[in-house]
Parts: C-alpha cells; sequence; structure tokens
C-alpha cells in the first residue's frame, strides 16, 4: 500500500470511528430506546452484514472456495494429500512470514523455528515414537499448550529482533533459528538429536482417523481458511492500520503517539500463533519432527514459498506453497530428483530479479496491461480502470 | 556515574569468567590451555571469514548471505588446486581468486542493477546461496573433502610448557588472523582506496558527489570481501573439512560475529570473532549437549543491551 493509499484507508477508518461516536446522539436523543427500535436496528445490522458479504465476496472467492471443498473428492489421494494438505500447511507457515513482511515491513526468517518449536512440544507433550521423551498427554492439553509456548517463544524472538531493523532483523532472525537447528541437533535429553521424535499423529476422533487423506485435508483447510480471513480481517483494523503505518513511516508513528515497539512485538505474536497451528499441521502431515525440519534450507524455503507467491496480499504464501509443492513432487520429472534445489533456487531467483512482487505481481501486470487494452477500446472503461487502480 | 556503572558489567561479565578459569586451572590445567587455543584458533578462522562479510556489509548495506557459499567454493578450489600441484601457496591463491571473482561478477552483474534496494539485494544472495550450494553438491558430492597442511606445518609443536604437543597449524592460524587484521586496518586506514571505503561506510551519497567512481570502489570491497571468504575456505578446509553443509555454519558464524562485534566495523569483527570462537570451543569441551546455548546466550545479552554490538556506533 503506498503512503497515499494508507492515509486514505486512515482517514477512512477514523471517519467511520467518528460516525459511530456521533450516532448515539443522533438516533437515541434522550430515554432508552423501546423494543421496536431495537429489532429494527438489530434488522439494519443484519442486513448491513449481508451487504458487507455481497460488497466483498466475489464470484471468484466463491468458485476458489467451491472448488478447495470439492478438491479432495475429484483428485487422488495422493494429490489430496501430498500436495492439497502439504501446501496448505506450508501456506499457513509462509502467511505468517507474508504478514510480517508485508504488512510490518519485518522479514523474519525465524517463523519456521517457531512452527517447528510448536511441533516439537506436540512431539513432547503427547505421543512419539520416544516415549522416554514424550508424556503422552491427550492432545486437548498438547495441542493448546504447544501453540501457546510456540507463540510466547515467537513473541521473545520478535523482541529480540525488533530491536534492529530492516536488513537486520533477516541477520538475527536467521541466527537464532540456525541456533536453535544447532540446539536441536545437539541434545538427546528433549529433541532426541539427530533422530529427532517420530510417529507423531493426529489423534483418532469422533471414529475419524485424522491422518487419511481426506480429514487430514479438510483439517488444514479448515485452519488455513481461518489464517487467513484473521489476516485479512486484522489488516483492516485499527492495529493492522496502525502497524502498515510503521511500516512505512516509522518516526511519523512514534510523532503520533503510536507505541512502534509495541505494535511491532504484538505483530510477532500474531503471526506467532499463524505459524505454530501450521507447524502443528505440519508435522502431523510429516508425522515426524527432526532438526532437519527446522534447519537453514527449512527455514529458507518459508521464505522462498512467500516470495514466490507474493507478499502483497494473504494469498500469495498459499499459492506459493502450491508452486513449491508441486516444483518439489514433479521437478523429479523434469530433472534429475537431486537437482530439486537447483530448480527452486533458480525459481527464486528469477521471481526476485524480474517479479519483486511475486506470482501476485505477475498476475497484476498481467491483468493491468489486459485492462489497459480494453480500455483504449471504449472510453467508459477506461474512467472504471483509472478509478481501480488506485485501490489495491 | 558512568564510569560506576562500566566498572559494574566488568565485574558482573569478568567475575564469573575469571572464576570459572581459576576453577578450570586447579582442576585440569592442560584441557583448559588447550581449549583456549582452540579457541583463539577458531577464533581467528572465524574472523577471517567474517572481517570480508563485515566490510562488504559496512559500505553497502548488503547482507551477503552466499559469503558462507563462497566460502565453502574457495575451499573446494583450493583442495582440487593442492592436489593437482601437491603446492599450497597456489591453492589459497586460487581458493581466493575464485571467490573474488564470483564475488565480483555477483556484483557487476546483479546488484549494480538494483542499488539502494538493500531487501531485494538480500533476497538475492540467498537465491544464490542456494543455487551455488547445490552446484557445489553436484561436482563435488557429499562426501567429506579433507586438505593436508603444507609440510613444513604438518608436524605438531612439541615441548610446550603445560600442554605439551599442539598442532602447529592450527597455531599458525593465530598470528595469520592477526596479521590479516593488521593488513586490513592498514588498508582501511592508510591507503586511499580505503580512505573511500571508509567514507563510503559514513555517508555513500556524498562520496559519490564528490567525484568518486562509486561503483569501482564497490566491486573492489566486493572482490575483496569474497577473497576474505575464498581465504578462510582454503583454510578451513584444513582446519575443519568440507561437506555440504559447512556454509552455512560458517555464514551463521560471520552473522554471530557481526552482529555481537558491531556491524561494519573491522575491530568489532575481532572482538565478536574472539569471543564466539571461544564460547563455542569452551561450550563443546565443558558442556557438550549445550554448547549451541552458549552462544545464543551471548547473541540474546549483546542484542538486550547493545542492540548495534559491542563496538557498535549508534546510528
Amino acid at each position: 500500500m503506498s503512503a497515499a493509499n494508507w492515509r486514505k484507508a486512515m482517514n477512512s477508518g477514523a471517519g467511520r470511528i467518528a460516525m459511530g461516536a456521533a450516532r448515539p446522539t443522533v438516533g437515541f436523543p434522550t430515554a432508552p430506546a423501546s423494543i421496536d427500535d431495537v429489532v429494527a436496528e438489530g434488522d439494519a445490522s443484519v442486513s448491513r452484514w449481508l451487504r458487507l458479504l455481497l460488497q466483498h465476496v466475489r464470484a471468484r472467492h466463491v468458485a476458489v472456495l467451491a472448488f478447495l471443498l470439492v478438491f479432495p473428492w475429484i483428485a487422488s489421494p495422493f494429490f489430496t494429500f501430498q500436495i492439497g494438505a502439504q501446501s496448505l500447511a506450508l501456506g499457513i507457515i509462509a502467511l505468517s512470514l507474508a504478514f510480517l513482511a508485508g504488512y510490518g515491513g519485518m522479514i523474519s526468517l525465524a517463523q519456521m523455528t517457531v512452527a517447528g518449536i510448536a511441533g516439537y512440544l506436540v512431539a513432547i507433550f503427547g505421543t512419539s515414537g520416544t516415549p522416554e521423551i514424550s508424556l503422552g498427554w491427550p492432545w486437548w492439553i498438547a495441542v493448546p499448550l504447544a501453540i501457546a509456548i510456540a507463540t510466547v517463544c515467537g513473541t521473545l524472538i520478535g523482541w529480540l529482533s525488533v530491536r534492529t531493523e530492516g536488513i537486520y532483523t533477516i541477520m538475527i532472525t536467521l541466527a537464532i533459528g540456525v541456533a536453535f537447528h544447532y540446539l536441536a541437533l545437539q541434545n538427546y535429553s528433549v529433541f532426541n538429536g539427530f533422530q529427532g521424535l517420530q510417529k507423531v499423529y493426529p489423534p483418532v476422533l469422533l471414529e475419524l482417523d485424522w491422518r487419511s487423506p481426506m480429514p487430514f485435508f479438510y483439517l488444514c483447510l479448515f485452519f488455513a481458511l481461518g489464517a487467513y480471513l484473521l489476516v485479512k480481517y486484522v489488516n483492516r483494523s485499527p492495529f493492522g492500520i496502525a502497524l502498515q503505518g510503521i511500516r512505512d513511516n516509522p518516526r511519523r508513528m512514534n510523532a503520533l503517539g503510536f507505541a512502534v515497539t509495541g505494535h511491532r512485538v504484538a505483530a510477532y505474536a500474531f503471526a506467532g500463533v499463524i505459524a505454530a497451528v501450521g507447524g502443528v499441521l505440519f508435522t502431523w502431515y510429516n508425522g515426524l519432527i527432526t532438526p532437519g525440519s527446522v534447519g537453514t534450507s527449512s527455514l529458507i524455503n518459508i521464505l522462498v514459498i512467500a516470495v514466490l507467491g507474493g507478499m502483497r496480499h494473504p494469498i500469495g504464501p498459499f499459492l506459493g506453497a502450491i508452486v513449491f509443492v508441486l516444483l518439489q513432487n514433479f521437478a523429479i520429472d523434469l530433472f534429475d530428483r537431486e537437482r530439486f534445489n537447483l530448480v527452486i533456487g533458480g525459481v527464486f531467483l528469477a521471481i526476485v530479479l524480474f517479479s519483486p512482487d511475486g506470482l501476485i505481481g505477475l498476475w497484476a501486470r498481467f491483468a493491468n496491461r489486459f485492462a489497459a487494452a480494453r480500455a483504449q477500446s471504449s472510453p467508459v472503461a477506461r474512467n472504471a480502470v483509472a478509478g481501480g487502480s488506485s485501490q489495491r | 556515574m558512568a564510569r560506576s556503572r562500566k566498572w559494574l558489567w566488568w565485574v558482573a561479565i569478568g567475575g564469573p569468567l575469571v572464576a570459572f578459569a581459576i576453577w578450570a586451572l586447579a582442576t585440569n590445567e592442560r584441557l583448559f590451555l588447550v581449549t583456549l587455543l582452540n579457541g583463539l584458533t577458531l577464533g581467528a578462522l572465524y574472523f577471517i571469514v567474517a572481517s570480508g562479510f563485515t566490510l562488504v556489509f559496512g559500505l553497502m548495506r548488503n547482507v551477503n548471505l552466499a559469503h558462507g557459499s563462497l566460502y565453502l567454493l574457495g575451499g573446494y578450489v583450493g583442495f582440487i588446486v593442492a592436489e593437482r600441484t601437491e603446492w599450497w601457496l597456489p591453492a589459497v591463491a586460487a581458493g581466493i581468486a575464485a571467490a573474488a571473482l564470483v564475488g565480483l561478477a555477483m556484483q557487476v552483474a546483479i546488484f549494480r542493477r538494483m542499488p539502494g534496494e538493500d531487501l531485494r539485494q538480500t533476497m538475492v544472495t540467498i537465491g544464490l546461496s542456494i543455487v551455488i550450494a547445490d552446484l557445489l553438491l553436484w561436482t563435488f558430492g557429499a562426501q567429506v573433502h579433507q586438505m593436508d597442511p603444507p609440510a613444513w606445518l604438518a608436524q605438531p609443536l612439541r615441548g610446550l610448557p603445560l600442554i605439551g604437543a599442539y598442532s602447529s597449524y592450527r597455531l599458525s592460524l593465530l598470528p595469520l588472523g592477526i596479521g590479516i587484521g593488521v593488513l586490513l586496518w592498514l588498508f582501511l586506514n592508510r591507503t586511499r582506496v580505503g580512505m573511500m571505503i571508509r567514507a563510503g561506510v559514513d555517508d555513500r551519497g556524498m562520496l559519490a558527489a564528490s567525484g568518486v567512481n562509486v561503483n569501482l570502489v564497490f566491486a573492489i570491497t566486493f572482490a575483496i570481501g569474497a577473497g576474505l571468504a575464498g581465504f578462510g575456505g582454503v583454510i578451513g578446509a584444513v582446519e575443519l573439512s568440507m561437506v555440504p553443509g559447512e556454509d552455512t555454519r560458517l555464514l551463521l558464524a560471520s552473522l554471530v560475529v557481526v552482529i555481537v562485534g558491531g556491524m561494519g566495523s573491522v575491530v568489532g569483527a575481532a572482538v565478536g570473532a574472539a569471543i564466539l570462537g571461544l564460547a563455542e570451543t569452551f561450550g563443546l569441551a565443558y558442556a557438550p549437549t549445550y554448547s549451541v546455548v552458549f552462544t545464543f546466550l551471548i547473541l540474546v545479552l549483546v542484542l538486550a543491551f547493545r542492540p548495534r554490538g559491542i563496538l557498535g556506533r549508534p546510528g
């Protein structure tokens, strides 16, 4: 979002707050309203919600959602599990990075570390193939506790790294992430060293094995949708707007009276929750957690996914994850399987060099060109394009 | 007030360290001294690699995350040349040249096209590090390569007081690291190019405005920084070993050294390298499963109390 757009969003937000504050004095002059008034107000709010829904939900949203819901029924179990569920789980982790980077301006490479901590904790608190380490608690204690502790870790990492800015953040989060990798590698009493913890599976619940492809896909889809909508919501909330302001100009926001450090740490905490949820799902997908899951290449893969898709919109990380997983699974047909890193590194380089906004940026460029071509043929459409291009 | 607080810091940090040193000397003096030497020599290697990193960072604000890959590249090239010619000096020269050339190519072909875009440049270095690491794995395989030290350093040094024998190659790293530090200091402080580099660290725009060819200065700096990584690679090929994954290890070491010491400062890199080398070896000797925690703890403490590093200047 450009500075002008941000200012506009800020103004409209302020306007809405001012209107909201003004309404009670206008709508309810003196005494408490009668019941009819309250009911009318309720109807109005319902219809307002409906209108909002109709305003924001486009045909493409419905189409994508319908496709995702039908996908496991038409695709083979391999596609449902290996491609679909894995993309969604990786996409959630990458979404937490895209939130921090795209809206907070902080590129943290330690998001996979937060996810890995959640995975390790689920294995330690719950059940795994190493009973000497695992405590064997039921899932409804182990999973929330793991997510909570991982979130705290993510917040602490954020608290450490917000002391530095921009380019330094990458260095510090990378150092923290790699340090955790070596800790997990060398420590046998808690992390079980090189072996890691095996056989970490989701529970069997409601007579459903949640690790079989279809239920697991829906589980991932549920949390992916939740995270996506949550990020979209937070970006429009006063907190999200303030965060974007801090990204664009921290000094000005500080002068306006916003707690810059506080907002940044809170952003890390929020991203920590998302990363932790994604981490638990990804650990369940793999069925194990090893130091390799939090190694340098894994940390960088998350960045690759987020950059590949584009960090300007929460859908980007999921697009990136789909491309990444498809390449991972089918590069074997095009090249040698061993050369996957070369392929993904090359794709990443090409994206960074030629389309800094990732696949979304490519799409936007394509759509712009298409719209421009159409605008030249009809004057009405030209106005529409001029109006549309100012809002992203 | 300020002085008394400084004293407090020295006592708070130095006190436990001195107590530990006395305890360790009293229980096993040989272990302590050997570990001390190991730490300092490892620190010398870290310094050589990290000084290149900090030089590039200080001038160009470019976090070269492919620095570890350049280190590994220098090591492999040096290894091949040493195997073919059986001489050591050409191997060192080839390692430096290979890394410097790749670094120069990176600067000229890529970074010059995106001036001022720090974040994008860093992303590019990440992509390059993935590609270079995979190309090296493709060419040299996953097995461990180890280079032989030069013949005149192959025999351990015997008859040292208290510790007995010690590898003369490792011991030679200490003067080497100090020598490189002094040379670098002289280069930065006593030559014209060094002056330009320092001026560029302080104010890039002003340097360009006063008629200096900034691109040339950038290219020279990048070549020197990458060359230092390659030099470290050849040395490390003997002291450590060459295997895929070493690039990350040295990258992490460079990152920590530069964060702890202060970004863009060569003296800071020396201090940080000594601290990291000592912390790693003492951790491995006295608390093996938690040795990384010490590194991490130092990082956290420095960040918490001196966010710009021990010798970093306030921004």
